[in-house]
């Protein structure tokens, strides 16, 4: 593989830029693999990295519906953070970030990760003092967290709210300083090249029709490109997850809905932090290139479209407004949807199956972006040593039925109790 | 936006109603053992098929009726509403 540096730009652009490289390849599939990876995304294209890199198997192959990166993984608001409170999802997510700090190196490959801090506003004393036992949780998981007062938060952000006649006056917030974003298309991008440099077999417009299961153990896939034998098959497949789990007779505590983002026209520089609303659910960052990136609520009852409604946006705008009056003046450049694998606690499913070989990683809800690397990680671990780490042990298929659930904010599929 | 037919009201904006999820779930009868398995299912997995999806609206800012709606998940067309306790089709 060609490395990436500012020597190899110099050459190659010496040469009018006509001898870079393919990034990755695009073979057919072969008969059988060791590994199969169903879903081209973020998770998928790193459980397959990692199944490479740290597992040594390299007979692997990604099979992806669509075109990779053309799913969540493109579609987020690239949000990255480890501001939870419970220890399975806070030693998870910063595990995460460790592997966010090294992963530019790591891949050769600028995911541009940008370490600017997220700070979710406090809008009552009450939120304030859930906001410190959340903080002190983090910190005693190493994660670091401030309390900021009023004050503090209006030198941050003062184009905030701060007059006195609002309907959810800041009281403060908890920032994270250490959470960030990063380029999402570049993740994908990043992983895609250096799994396929390993050996992985990356195979886009390849839809799985149905499972080859015998005597309770995963035998391959059928497909849209013909039927592939394989030892183990891991879904990663978000959105699509009840559709997949539908061809193996399994129902799972997920439904599909739909989530939108939408960016603002590009404007000069004037936040330079991921500032969240308390008083609903509304986040807010502003991209390289000027746009201010928002996103909010579920449209709210299942959806596979892949396009939101307007009046969701219009409700979640509001809340934007009431939290930074500036943005009543912006226009709206862009606005999409994804379609979420949303958990009845609001907490990811990392775990084997009833089903010899097969292995599930689902449940993302909003926060599937951050979690791409923890995530392909402990799936590959989970995968190739059949059988899960200590830092995916929390995310169980079977935790609903124990009782184990992991409510981290109270927010499932049903957002409409929040 | 979506129009959905409230079969007590008629066709009212999807602002006025509050979504209550997939209508085909049943609770288990309680005058009979009920193992976990069956409360699990009761309570947290769900088919959410791609397509046509029989589920729960409450018309919360009209006449306030739970109500029966078969719409595609996928293209969210609305094919039939019902009342509550009326029998699908």
């Amino acid at each position: 593989m060609q490395k990436y540096s500012i020597f190899s730009l110099v050459k190659n652009a010496l040469t009018g830029h006509q001898n870079w490289d393919l990034a990755w390849k695009d073979p057919n599939p072969k008969e059988e693999y060791d590994v199969v990876i169903i879903g081209g995304g973020g998770h998928g294209l790193a459980t397959a990295y990692y199944l490479a890199k740290e597992h040594q198997i390299t007979k692997v192959a990604i099979i992806e519906k669509g075109w990779i990166g053309g799913g969540n993984v493109g579609r987020n608001t690239t949000i990255i953070r480890s501001n939870y409170m419970h220890d399975e999802n806070g030693l998870f997510s910063e595990f995460g970030m460790d592997l966010w700090r090294k992963m530019s190196q790591d891949l050769n490959y600028n995911v541009m990760f940008s370490p600017r801090g997220i700070i979710n506003l406090a809008h009552s004393d009450a939120q304030m003092n859930a906001y410190a036992r959340r903080g002190n949780s983090m910190r005693l998981n190493g994660i670091d967290a401030v309390l900021l007062s009023r004050e503090e938060v209006k030198e941050i952000i003062p184009m905030a709210d701060f007059s006195d006649n609002v309907r959810f006056p800041i009281f403060g917030g908890l920032m994270q300083p250490s959470a960030g974003t990063a380029r999402h298309d570049a993740v994908a991008w990043g992983y895609a090249r250096q799994a396929d440099s390993m050996g992985v077999d990356i195979i886009q417009n390849c839809e799985v029709t149905g499972f080859d299961v015998s005597a309770g153990k995963i035998k391959g896939i059928r497909t849209s490109r013909g039927n592939i034998k394989a030892k183990k098959v891991g879904l990663c497949v978000a959105g699509s997850t009840n559709i997949l789990a539908e061809k193996l007779n399994m129902t799972l505590p997920i439904e599909t809905h739909l989530l939108q983002a939408c960016v603002s026209e590009p404007v000069k520089p004037v936040l330079d932090k991921v500032v969240t609303f308390g008083a609903g659910h509304f986040y807010i960052s502003q991209s390289d290139k000027g746009e201010m990136v928002m996103g909010g609520d579920l449209d709210g009852y299942n959806s596979y479209a892949q396009r939101g409604n307007l009046p969701t946006l219009q409700h979640v705008l509001t809340e934007g407004i009431a939290m930074m009056p500036f943005l009543s003046k912006l226009k709206m450049l862009r606005t999409w949807g994804g379609i979420m694998d949303m958990s009845m606690d609001g907490s990811p499913i990392i775990d084997k199956t009833h089903i010899d070989g097969l292995y599930l990683n689902c449940g993302w809800c909003y926060g599937g972006f951050k979690a791409t690397p923890a995530s392909g990680w402990t799936f590959a671990h989970t995968i190739a040593q059949d059988r899960v780490h200590e830092l995916n042990a929390g995310y169980s298929l079977n935790r609903f039925s124990t009782g184990h659930i992991i409510d981290e904010k109270g927010l499932g599929t049903k957002t409409w109790i929040s | 936006m979506l129009h959905i037919k409230c079969p007590h009201c008629g066709i009212r904006s999807q602002n006025e109603f509050s979504y209550g999820g997939d209508a085909t779930v049943k609770r288990p009868e309680l005058n009979k053992e009920v193992t976990d398995q069956e409360w699990d299912n009761f309570v947290y997995n769900r088919v959410s098929p791609r397509g046509k999806h029989l589920e729960l609206w409450q018309h919360l800012s009209g006449c306030r009726q739970w109500i029966k709606v078969e719409r595609d998940t996928a293209t969210h067309e609305i094919f039939k509403t019902y009342k509550a306790n009326e029998e699908v089709a």
